[in-house]
């Protein structure tokens, strides 16, 4: 059955706390904490980008891998900050990792769930036998204008992931995706920050198309919330996730694992995606997780996955990374996102 | 000839974010559902009386007549009323002179306003438009001129920004029982202290919301018709006006077009302020309900902070006399040119007893209170049954 093979991740060290921010603002820290339910986000220093970041993740998913490395047929890597408009990142990245040079790359683009289209597309393609691996990265140093709302959580990380159909890790047991033309958050082109439109992004937006996606995976599924042991939703702020959850019917410990937004941030195409690397720390054999990504304009992708007896011996250390960590000032902030 | 005019029937459209509802679509909810509650059909109607402010600024829609038309398919006058936030009072009122000189005739009085398909920076510039140009252009808002308001009066009359949460705490209990409330739920004094500040000592608590909405009242003078149908006296609705510039007023805790209407009005409707046992209040921040209650004559100047901290205008109060009922502009949302209709709206709907979970014990006379431009424009209306 296809599924994931092997992960990584990556989160950079440097962190600012969401009261540094907002004393920059002179706002109301403990507020702003409460609402969002965040106290701090993961930033790339100066010499990262969500290039360096797919590399350093696409690094640790291969580690192990060595003979699989050239069998890759498929590289996608979705993300919102490419540096480029026009020049793919995928093959800089493949070509990085010296993957030899017989593979279908792009670039992806669907706000914070570049990546997760990208991955169940590579999924039908593993699937069909077209090709026998796919290499999926999600990767963002996400922005915000100074001073807007999002720039308390738009972080930085990225995370890759092998597909394949044997020795897999996770079974991918089935998907669900729903669209609409919803515009919730955008970024013209040419433009330097993003737009969003306030509370439009919740309801409407976020609430309604993973509502939408979860539910129909479900009845397909014929599973409801008690029969999974893991929830992941994408983390925009610390409050969404947990009242999406709620209203699906799963518990606060069901989402527990995953819940990395009030430490992290929103990386944007990996947020949800950390969300599961964090779950697979913790994961066991035969468990099920339940998985949605939302990406604004706007759609999400609801995935259901098993764990396998290999989780074991591929299983990487999440928790003990992200608390090697460096605090950095509001100045270094504006430094280290080029913004400066 | 019947020199008495009546309000025989009321709809809103629910308030709040109605993300997928336009302009157009609010006037139209409002104008079919008020001809449904009426069991009227258009032609029954000789003149549309149209509340809406932003419009033109934020939806770049003027000649709001002709656009009402089309989406009525009316050809009889239609007169598009702006008059800031008391855009809806204001058409109401002007809907009662036109009745005054129209015997035997049936209007529709419709108040709406879209203000959700822009950002909060953008709605903010559009409301300020109705400001002084002058102080528009050194930055004041409409929450920063409330905000000055409220500062003035805690700082001469002793009081803390609690006192002014007292308002909040109420209104927000009584929009529970509003159906058509944008927030259904209750805050508490806490909460309100806790909420960020907008515009010191003002916070999110403290103020009325951007909403979406609109609200429609069908108003006659026909005999036939206030027969067939609950009915509401119009007693009063009197406007008066002053300066713009908050500059130059002759004082700031006080709005001196709200102290002239309530004058008016009382003289008119030959009430007494010991009448009235119902009010809808402009409280689009917590100090506009204080200063309200106090320029309408009700509460002695400076004493308005300690009776709001006693929650004496509660519905659980056991007082005689209750204010906004609907939840005000707090609860029940702010849709500026719908909010004078929703204001009379509340009222008819209490005082012929159609107030559903929400109706007071009996009530014969109330009071309804709108304002635009932070004291520019007042209008003051008394029903009575």
């Amino acid at each position: 059955m296809v599924g994931i093979v092997d992960y990584g991740f990556y989160i950079p060290k440097y962190r600012i706390k969401i009261a540094e921010i907002a004393n920059q603002w002179e706002k109301c820290a403990d507020k702003i904490e409460r609402s969002l339910r965040m106290e701090e986000k993961a930033v790339a220093g100066r010499d990262e980008d969500m290039m360096t970041m797919a590399y350093e993740a696409s690094v640790m998913a291969l580690k192990s891998q060595s003979k699989i490395r050239k069998e890759i047929g498929a590289v996608f890597i979705g993300s919102e900050t490419f540096p480029y408009a026009v020049k793919p990142i995928s093959t800089s990245v493949a070509e990085w990792l010296d993957l030899g040079h017989d593979y279908l790359a792009y670039d992806t683009q669907f706000a914070c769930k570049a990546g997760t289209g990208a991955l169940i597309s590579a999924s039908a393609l593993v699937a069909s036998g077209d090709v026998s691996h796919a290499l999926v990265c999600a990767s963002d140093k996400a922005n915000a204008k100074p001073k807007d709302t999002l720039e308390y959580s738009a972080g930085s990380g990225a995370n890759a992931w092998l597909l394949g159909t044997d020795n897999v890790i996770l079974e991918l047991l089935g998907w669900h995706s729903y669209s609409s033309d919803t515009p919730d958050f955008w970024r013209r082109s040419k433009a330097e920050y993003p737009s969003h439109a306030g509370r439009f992004t919740g309801s409407p937006a976020y609430f309604k198309h993973i509502m939408e996606a979860a539910t129909a995976l479900m009845k397909k599924q014929q599973i409801t919330a008690l029969d999974v042991q893991h929830a992941v939703f994408h983390m925009p702020n610390g409050t969404f996730p947990l009242k999406v959850a709620h209203k699906l019917g799963f518990t606060r410990e069901q989402v527990g694992h995953s819940y990395v937004v009030p430490q992290l941030g929103n990386s944007y195409s990996a947020s949800a995606l950390m969300g599961l690397v964090a779950t697979l720390e913790y994961a066991k054999k035969d468990e099920l997780i339940f998985f949605a990504s939302y990406g604004s304009g706007a759609g999400s992708d609801a995935m259901l996955f098993r764990v396998t007896d290999k989780l074991e011996e591929r299983r990487k250390s999440f928790e003990k990374v992200i608390a090697d960590k460096v605090y950095i000032t509001y100045g270094e902030y504006m430094k280290y996102m080029n913004i400066i | 000839m019947n020199n008495t005019h009546s309000i025989i029937g009321y709809y809103s459209t629910p308030f709040g974010e109605l993300w997928n509802k336009s302009l157009d679509d609010l006037i139209l909810e409002a104008f079919e559902g008020v001809l449904k509650v009426t069991a009227l059909e258009k032609e029954d109607i000789d003149a549309v009386f149209l509340g809406n402010m932003l419009g033109g600024v934020v939806d770049d829609l003027l000649l709001l007549s002709a656009h009402v038309a089309e989406l009525t398919g009316l050809h009889i006058p239609i007169y598009r009323i702006e008059a800031a936030c008391a855009s809806g009072g204001l058409a109401f009122q002007s809907a009662d002179e036109y009745l005054a000189s129209h015997p035997e005739s049936t209007v529709l009085v419709l108040g709406a306003e879209k203000m959700t398909d822009v950002g909060a920076r953008e709605i903010t510039q559009a409301l300020a438009a109705a400001a002084s140009a002058d102080e528009q252009s050194v930055g004041l808002t409409f929450p920063g001129v409330y905000g000055l308001l409220a500062q003035i009066y805690l700082h001469k009359y002793g009081y803390t920004e609690e006192h002014l949460a007292s308002i909040s705490v109420k209104n927000h209990a009584h929009g529970v029982l509003n159906e058509k409330a944008h927030f259904r739920r209750y805050v508490t004094i806490d909460n309100v202290l806790e909420s960020p500040y907008v515009a010191y000592p003002l916070k999110v608590l403290d103020s009325s919301p951007i909403s979406d909405g609109a609200a429609a009242l069908i108003l006659t003078n026909k005999n036939t018709l206030v027969k067939t149908h609950a009915s509401a006296m119009i007693l009063a609705s009197e406007i008066a006006t002053d300066t713009i510039s908050i500059a130059k007023r002759k004082n700031l805790n006080s709005l001196e077009a709200t102290r002239i209407a309530a004058e008016k009005a009382f003289d008119t409707a030959h009430v007494e302020r010991k009448d009235v046992q119902l009010m809808e209040v402009h409280d689009c921040f917590s100090i506009a309900e204080i200063l309200a209650l106090e320029d309408l004559g009700f509460w002695k100047k400076g004493q308005g902070g300690a009776r709001a901290r006693e929650m004496s205008t509660s519905r659980d109060s056991g007082s005689s006399l209750i204010v906004n009922t609907s939840g005000g502009l707090k609860a029940a949302g702010h849709p500026v040119g719908g909010t004078g209709i929703k204001q009379i709206g509340e009222l008819y709907l209490q005082l012929t007893g159609q107030a559903g979970e929400r109706q007071v014990k009996t009530a014969s006379v109330g009071l309804a209170h709108n304002v635009g431009g932070s004291g520019g424009v007042a209008v003051v209306s008394i029903l009575g049954v």
